[in-house]
């Protein structure tokens, strides 16, 4: 993976000196609150509920061991021994004084690692598929690409105020992973007829109060001009974004607006001109940046094979592991959530074992993943027990990847300031409540946001729920038909929204309606995309269950 | 009744103004009435609160509630970390929330 050279790591260091004197100055009196925030919220660091709140960049979600332990011991001595896993592969403190947020910074510069560009409109952590590097299926690790995005756009001068803040994936499979038309800009690396490899650029795309699937803006960008292109999109962005709405102004709203061809032409004319400024990056740093994702140290010939007599571990294979591109291995995803647990909480201790883990079983390498999850990426097969045992003794060898336990939760109003309705704990009795049926469910992918913002990406959800404030009490909106992969759509609203204890109750009904209606092999998504909303809505509302839009007995 | 909150500029803990000072404890607060907005400046422009503003509460046989349930949030501490709250031996502390 991706080492600093002497550039990254003079460029973080000199920013952690830079936070302390602002810190130092904020404490003696000599900046007041307004001067002051915008260059916390720049380092990450936000005013929350109920203490101040680090996010920490996991860049595309790939961290060392060295990484990974250091997050488990900066959230013993500078919080209250956990982290919080985001949707956006980052980590989370809760708990953070202002006073030692520079020492947080310095302790994460010692492992290259920062919280730069996690806030404020500006160029945000580029997200990336979970699996690259391992999945079968690639054309190329995306991650060289994902860390050409993140040089060029840290401290961009141009970029440091765009009109919103702006959010990139990249993937590389046909299979997405990574929610790519749901962000600003979602690349693609694709082959063409030529058998050429380039990108797709999606553009547009994004959740939040205007939910908008990204459309195909080019089809391929050459691998040697996509920087050039991508300041070409983010040029006509910041050129014609709005500024005078917070929320109109993000480049899903502008391409709307204006049209993706209006869009298009204008960044194909800023493409051309930018062109011949020779702004991308050399070919030499790109080929530097490869070579660091070179593949580990894969053991030829490693076994097949697999032992399947222990029933807990043959069913944590075949709902946590996927297919790798190496034969032998495998990649592993280590559930966050237990049943009753909090979604992408982890302890210390916890975070250290899986630091532990990626040192003896995965070639040091760990992936934090936008369903809130850690991956192991190259696990021997041969290994795999062993792993799993070291994982199920520590509670984190649940097996329901993807499955309806697996809820993707924001932190909600148990912890953030924006947020309208509790998130956790609709979590926690979901999980609580279907966990006798989640095998029989199968995959049903559940995500649950506490206001508008969107940061559980409930309108992706198979079943998405919303938590509105209503006259001052929680009340919850369920969508159905959400999805993020290659067919991506967003749900839709079911009808009028329930109290904590109903959306349990009405997200049930759902899963019962399914269970009843499927045909051979349909997931949850399948079955309600044959048969439409009408039917559901007629199970989640029928008369004996609810009254009035409220629950009778949920 | 009209109370005043904010956040510890140091620790960025949840702190309400008790008549004189700032408390940990929404229980603390007194009723500021019309004087919460100068008491906010004041208290804002000496560094000992961040960003003060004034709630509605009411005084409940079970001492001083806010209005809203985010400023109960604010008040107990996160509803699924108990562990963490102001009420840490409290198993029911959460209801109060509701």
């Amino acid at each position: 993976m991706y080492q600093y050279d002497s550039y990254d790591q003079a460029l973080v260091d000199a920013r952690v000196a830079d936070f302390r004197d602002q810190v130092r100055r904020r404490l003696d009196g000599s900046m007041s609150e307004e001067q002051f925030r915008p260059l916390r919220l720049m380092n990450g660091l936000y005013l929350q509920l109920h203490a101040y709140m680090l996010r920490v960049a996991v860049p595309y979600g790939t961290l060392s061991s060295a990484q990974m332990r250091m997050l488990g011991d900066i959230a013993d001595k500078y919080d209250r021994g956990y982290g919080h896993f985001t949707t956006r592969q980052n980590i989370q403190y809760n708990w953070i004084k202002l006073d030692e947020a520079p020492d947080i910074l310095a302790d994460l510069a010692s492992v290259e690692m920062h919280a730069i560009q996690t806030s404020g409109n500006c160029i945000r952590n580029t997200t990336s598929d979970q699996y690259a590097g391992a999945a079968a299926d690639e054309l190329v690790d995306p991650r060289p690409y994902a860390e050409l995005i993140r040089q060029w756009s840290t401290f961009h001068p141009e970029f440091s105020y765009l009109p919103r803040k702006f959010k990139m994936a990249v993937i590389a499979s046909e299979t997405d992973r990574a929610a790519m038309r749901l962000h600003d800009i979602g690349v693609q690396i694709v082959r063409n007829a030529a058998g050429e490899l380039g990108c797709a650029f999606y553009v547009g795309g994004g959740m939040g109060r205007t939910p908008m699937i990204a459309p195909l803006i080019r089809e391929f960008v050459p691998l040697d001009q996509f920087i050039t292109y991508s300041e070409a999109c983010l040029r006509v962005y910041n050129r014609h974004g709005r500024r005078d709405n917070k929320y109109k102004a993000r480049i899903k709203i502008l391409v709307h607006e204006i049209g993706k061809e209006e869009y298009s032409r204008q960044v194909e004319e800023e493409f051309a001109h930018l062109l011949t400024q020779g702004i991308e990056p050399p070919t030499a740093e790109l080929e530097r940046i490869k070579a660091q994702f070179a593949d580990p140290a894969f053991e030829a010939g490693a076994s097949d094979a697999l032992d399947r007599s222990d029933p807990d571990f043959a069913l944590w294979i075949d709902n946590n592991c996927v297919t790798h591109k190496q034969p032998g291995y495998i990649a592993a995803t280590i559930s966050l959530k237990p049943v009753g647990g909090i979604p992408g909480d982890a302890s210390s201790d916890q975070i250290r074992l899986m630091a532990d883990l990626a040192r003896d079983y995965s070639f040091d390498e760990l992936r934090v993943t936008h369903a809130q999850n850690i991956v192991l990426p190259h696990v021997k097969k041969a290994d795999l027990y062993t792993l799993w045992q070291a994982l199920d003794v520590a509670g984190l060898g649940t097996a329901n990847l993807d499955q309806v336990g697996d809820i993707i939760a924001c932190p909600g109003l148990d912890y953030c300031s924006l947020a309208n309705a509790r998130s956790i704990p609709v979590a926690q009795k979901l999980s609580e409540r279907l966990a006798p049926k989640q095998q029989e469910i199968g995959e049903l992918k559940l995500k649950i946001s506490g206001c508008i913002n969107a940061c559980g990406h409930h309108h992706a959800g198979h079943i998405g729920i919303l938590g509105v404030d209503r006259k001052g009490v929680e009340n919850y909106q369920l969508l159905l038909g959400g999805c993020e992969g290659a067919d991506t759509s967003l749900g839709q609203i079911t009808g009028p929204g329930f109290d904590e204890d109903g959306i349990v109750g009405a997200v049930e009904r759902a899963t019962d309606y399914y269970l009843a209606q499927r045909e051979n092999g349909e997931r949850f998504l399948d079955t309600y995309r044959r048969l439409g909303m009408t039917p559901f809505k007629e199970a989640i509302y029928a008369p004996n269950s609810v009254k009035n839009g409220e629950p009778a007995n949920g | 009744m009209k109370i005043l909150t904010g956040n510890d500029l140091q620790s960025g803990a949840v702190t309400w103004w008790d008549g004189a000072t700032w408390s940990l404890h929404v229980e603390d607060s007194a009723d500021v009435g019309e004087h919460g907005e100068d008491i906010a400046a004041r208290e804002n422009a000496a560094r000992r609160v961040v960003s003060p503003y004034v709630i509605d509460a009411e005084q409940s046989p079970d001492g001083i509630r806010p209005a809203h349930i985010k400023e109960r949030i604010r008040a107990l501490g996160p509803t699924v970390r108990l562990d963490l709250s102001l009420k840490p031996a409290d198993a029911d502390a959460g209801m109060w929330v509701i």
